[in-house]
């Protein structure tokens, strides 16, 4: 259970863009008639996605008349789940694991590499940067360890100079390339491959 | 070590490409119908001779979990719901799946569906994994192309449908009724059991949850027949396994290998050994974070099963192996550790949302070295008041590598946390009752 902020300023109206509604509907038909109410963290993600990475109370309200289902039950489920943001974040979210395995491969390396590009705390957008990061859990990419999430793309082999250089990148507004940053393929082993090596010369 | 022939996942490093082509070359989907002609009786029946226990943590018999669906279709429909939210610290096999062999959990999903009568099937993928989910649905979307799915799915006379679902970033949803809460919109919290989900599942309907690499392996399995599958491993744990090495190893990575192969070897053979040496080992984490580590003494020998690993009091849960040695505190890591089960508790049972937040608070003074000496075993009771008294597994998960800690590393612990108490213990206050009223009392 996360504690989550609620940001204090909120808008007063939130719709779906008309495409999101199309996207909508077509998601509620993959569930059996009646249950539409599955589909409500796909469209909190579309809300989420239209409206600059978070979702105000506004599209909780409007998600819950879309979907024929009550308020409460749209904000238990926006409250209850890590990845839906309740207060305004950078336009490029940064997520830094620092779970055990990550931990010890140095990932509070990483941290000060934020704390140094971005800002001081987890969660703080300042003025003129388009970007935040939060320490999280767990991002299931653990052989690759450190690493981070930037928006959907995962940043892996990292080090605190690799992520200060890609940082960079980010503040300058470029888009740098996700995937490993030691130049392996993927999560094989770096050195001394030994498994599946007439697929990997074929 | 394995031989390369004998490997399900041969494109597990994406050397070869995960399109629908190059998943045939591979020999996914070439005699898909014929498996399924030969009837339910008889796929689930060589799933059981087979052996093959699921991948996702709790390894429990796949072939008798699907018996338990009923065996035709009543007034409720069946569905297939398959648990790809991969959240365990360590563990990130499915995530290759996903990615690399989405044809191999396709046809696993037909075949499967086929076996326990579902007509539609769910994939819920953790909400970080988008792009790998969107690979899969790329592999979907291919598969609806060529009438693998869809109605009359790939010949068989079977209709199926496959919807994925995301997830938002909450570990519990890889409990398999709280995936099914989330799954129908709501807060992630488990479910008593019974009923169990083969029975009462999703929206009241009977619901079959399997693992990915679970799934994944069924179509390989009957292909090459169960005494092919079961003739690998020790009896009751056999087959092949996508182990994830991570931590202090030169090379960290995934690697399918065979049930019950040492672990020192998996480490030396495939990760290119511990940083430092063998000797500089400190302990391993065998399964994922919950389950109990090993230290060195064990880890020489011990062998990467799910009854071996029994044995010792840890468990293989999902292969994550997690190396830490010498240069690492190793007080830290579990505190980080138990700082994940204070973040990820679903806050429903009492013992595990205060519990998991007590265990974090200790071992974070007891890294430091402020806790007090009493405090040490005070740390093991509430492990002991958090296990069993849970709904889920989650109690034991956040439990179990707190009390391995413990049970290998005490020594270590105390020589750290050396002073005497605050409250002395002549004075016999037990600590569990709240010191005011004691003030009363004496008063």
């Amino acid at each position: 259970m996360t504690i989550k902020k609620i940001c204090k300023e909120q808008p007063e109206h939130f719709e779906l863009t008309e495409k999101n509604i199309e996207k909508a509907k077509k998601i509620i038909t993959n569930y059996p008639e009646g249950k539409q109410q599955s589909a409500v963290m796909a469209l909190l993600y579309l809300a989420q996605s239209q409206n600059e990475n978070w979702i105000p109370l506004a599209a909780m309200k409007y998600i819950g008349k879309f979907l024929n289902i009550p308020y409460i039950k749209v904000y238990e489920v926006a409250t209850f789940y890590s990845m839906y943001n309740l207060s305004p974040v950078g336009k490029n979210f940064i997520q830094v694991c620092t779970t055990t395995p990550c931990m010890i491969r140095g990932a509070y390396k990483i941290v000060d590499a934020c704390k140094e590009k971005i800002s001081n705390n987890e969660n703080e957008l300042l003025e003129g940067k388009n970007c935040s990061w939060v320490e999280v859990e767990c991002l299931g990419a653990c052989v690759n360890g450190p690493m981070m999430q930037i928006n959907n793309d995962y940043f892996e082999d990292l080090d605190k100079e690799k992520t200060l250089k890609i940082l960079d990148q980010i503040l300058k507004g470029n888009s740098p390339k996700p995937g490993s940053y030691r130049g392996r393929t993927n999560s094989e082993p770096e050195k001394n491959r030994k498994t599946l090596l007439d697929t990997k010369n074929a | 070590m394995l031989r390369d022939e004998d490997r399900i996942f041969k494109n597990l490093y994406n050397d070869i490409g995960s399109d629908l082509n190059s998943a045939k070359k591979r020999g996914d989907w070439s005699n898909t119908k014929e498996l399924c002609a030969k009837g339910r009786e008889w796929i689930i029946s060589e799933i059981k001779s087979s052996e093959l226990r699921g991948r996702g943590g709790a390894g429990f018999p796949t072939g008798l979990k699907w018996s338990f669906a009923p065996k035709e279709i009543g007034s409720r429909p069946h569905y297939l719901v398959i648990n790809a939210d991969e959240s365990e610290p360590g563990t990130c096999k499915d995530r290759d799946i996903l990615r690399f062999e989405p044809h191999k959990l396709i046809e696993g999903c037909l075949i499967s569906s086929y076996a326990v009568n579902a007509h539609k099937c769910y994939i819920y993928i953790r909400g970080e994994y988008f792009i790998e989910g969107q690979k899969l649905q790329k592999a979907i979307d291919e598969a609806y192309k060529n009438n693998f799915l869809g109605k009359d799915a790939c010949g068989t006379g079977w209709d199926l449908d496959i919807y994925i679902h995301y997830g938002a970033g909450a570990y519990i949803c890889g409990e398999e009724t709280a995936l099914l809460e989330s799954l129908e919109g709501k807060k992630g919290q488990p479910r008593l059991k019974p009923p169990f989900p083969a029975l009462i599942g999703l929206y009241g309907c009977p619901t079959i949850i399997n693992n990915v690499e679970t799934i994944a392996v069924v179509p390989s399995i009957l292909r090459r027949g169960a005494k092919w599958f079961a003739a690998l491993g020790n009896p009751k744990n056999t087959g092949t396994k996508i182990y994830c090495i991570s931590g202090n190893v030169n090379s960290p990575c995934n690697v399918e290998e065979e049930m019950g192969i040492p672990l020192k070897d998996l480490i030396e053979t495939h990760a290119g050994g511990v940083i430092g040496g063998w000797e500089n080992l400190k302990a391993v984490i065998p399964g994922g974070s919950s389950m109990p580590l090993l230290p060195k003494r064990i880890c020489d020998t011990i062998k990467m099963d799910f009854d071996s690993l029994i044995a010792e009091k840890s468990g293989l849960g999902t292969a994550g192996i997690i190396v830490i040695n010498n240069d690492q505190d190793i007080i830290k890591c579990m505190s980080r550790i138990a700082r994940f089960y204070k973040h990820e508790s679903c806050g429903q049972c009492t013992p595990c949302r205060e519990g998991s937040g007590w265990m974090w608070r200790m071992l974070e003074r007891m890294a430091k070295g402020e806790a007090s000496r009493d405090e040490v075993n005070m740390l093991m009771d509430v492990t002991k008041q958090i296990e069993g008294h849970t709904i889920c597994a989650f109690g034991e998960g956040s439990a179990w590598p707190v009390q391995g800690l413990l049970r290998h590393f005490k020594k270590e612990v105390e020589k750290r946390n050396n002073f005497n108490p605050l409250v002395n213990r002549n004075k016999n206050i037990p600590y569990l009752v709240d010191q005011h009223l004691l003030e009363k009392k004496n008063a």
